[in-house]
């Protein structure tokens, strides 16, 4: 797509997820966790006993990351904190919103894709 | 005088005219680049947006296919594999690098998949040794191909968010030069003009001014030496004439006591 690349990190940066255990099971399998050595974690799981405010307080920690270039996130866990998703306006990390396992799709609440169909005039 | 609100304070004179001539070149030559910048932005804009759809619905259908796989390989391996998979976390094996892609000066950030061959490749691949070990690599396999897809989105996603920024700071310039900054100078050209004209009038003004003021005293003058050439033709000897003087030049002594008008003293 370039023709100059310029090679901005070393090892690169990490794409952080945000789902339910299977979603952020199969993501591990990939390959894409890392676990540094204070422990911190670049993925969250989230179940029945997670808190908003958990899930709050990781997407914005996430967010402010500077080796976070991508954050993953299903979509019932970013309806919870929409109001933080529809805030975000920066481009890096880029905020994906992917299907929950167990809860059908809905392309009406992703944020991006509403704004996308908005200016490609399809509603 | 026109558009006398909307203008820059200058002072009228042709250095300033030029000047601010030069500066109206100049800002529509820029209002024309930028015009195109918007433009060609606008197109590759149009180009994500759309790509930005396709790459949603593939992931959509590339993750429910990595989610099937998963199902299998937690039925085959059992389900505590998945206890297993998140405790042996590490190190991350994907990463993605970014690099800079250039659209019309605008600098987007375009993701890679930036492979680690480290300990998590070597870990991973004793999952479900036991049992199910195909499944499961299987279902890795399966969201390997789903992080690609992923990573191009964000990419994607990237470049639409900068772009959109880009866009609307360029189509900001394009709207001041075109309303506000080339009007301006138009209207500072035509003012400095209309001083100029009006500076031209009156010192066309003041040279007929001069010029009647200077006939008159002429006139005046002529009026006053005619006067006085005939008061002398009619009193005494001529003086206009030199030989006339010079015939009349006994008179001089025999005429002392006469009064001379050219005398002062």
């Amino acid at each position: 797509m370039a023709q100059q690349a310029q090679q901005v990190a070393q090892d690169g940066s990490f794409i952080a997820i945000i789902g339910d255990e299977d979603t952020v099971t199969g993501f591990l399998l990939a390959g894409v966790g890392h676990k540094d050595y204070r422990q911190n974690t670049n993925f969250l799981i989230v179940d029945t006993k997670t808190t908003t405010k958990e899930i709050e307080s990781t997407f914005a920690s996430f967010s402010q990351r500077e080796d976070v270039a991508i954050i993953i996130i299903a979509q019932n866990v970013a309806n919870e904190i929409r109001h933080l998703i529809e805030r975000y306006d920066k481009a890096i990390p880029a905020i994906l919103e992917i299907p929950a396992k167990d809860q059908p799709y809905d392309p009406n609440q992703d944020t991006m894709l509403t704004r996308v169909k908005g200016l490609l005039g399809i509603q | 005088m026109s558009g006398a609100g909307n203008r820059y304070v200058v002072v009228p004179t042709v250095t300033v005219l030029a000047v601010i001539k030069n500066r109206l070149g100049g800002a529509k030559k820029g209002h024309q680049l930028l015009k195109k910048k918007a433009d060609a932005l606008n197109m590759r804009f149009r180009q994500i947006l759309r790509r930005i759809l396709e790459t949603k619905e593939k992931m959509g259908v590339s993750l429910r296919e990595s989610n099937f796989a998963l199902t299998e390989a937690k039925y085959t391996a059992g389900d505590s594999v998945k206890h297993t998979i998140v405790d042996s976390v590490k190190e991350a094996s994907v990463r993605v690098a970014a690099r800079q892609d250039n659209v019309a000066g605008v600098k987007v950030p375009v993701f890679e998949r930036n492979d680690l061959a480290g300990s998590q490749e070597k870990n991973t691949e004793l999952f479900g040794l036991s049992k199910g070990g195909q499944k499961v690599s299987g279902a890795k396999e399966s969201f390997q191909r789903t992080v690609d897809l992923m990573i191009e989105l964000a990419s994607l996603q990237c470049a639409f968010v900068t772009l959109d920024e880009a866009i609307k700071t360029t189509n900001r310039r394009v709207n001041a030069l075109e309303y506000t900054i080339i009007p301006k100078l138009e209207n500072t050209i035509l003012y400095i003009k209309g001083e100029l004209d009006e500076l031209e009038r009156e010192e066309f003004f003041r040279l007929k001014k001069i010029q009647t003021k200077k006939q008159e005293a002429k006139e005046r003058q002529e009026k006053e030496d005619a006067a006085k050439a005939a008061a002398q033709q009619n009193g005494g000897a001529p003086l206009v004439d030199p030989f006339a003087m010079a015939a009349a030049a006994p008179d001089l002594l025999s005429g002392v006591g006469q009064a001379d008008a050219d005398l002062i003293f």
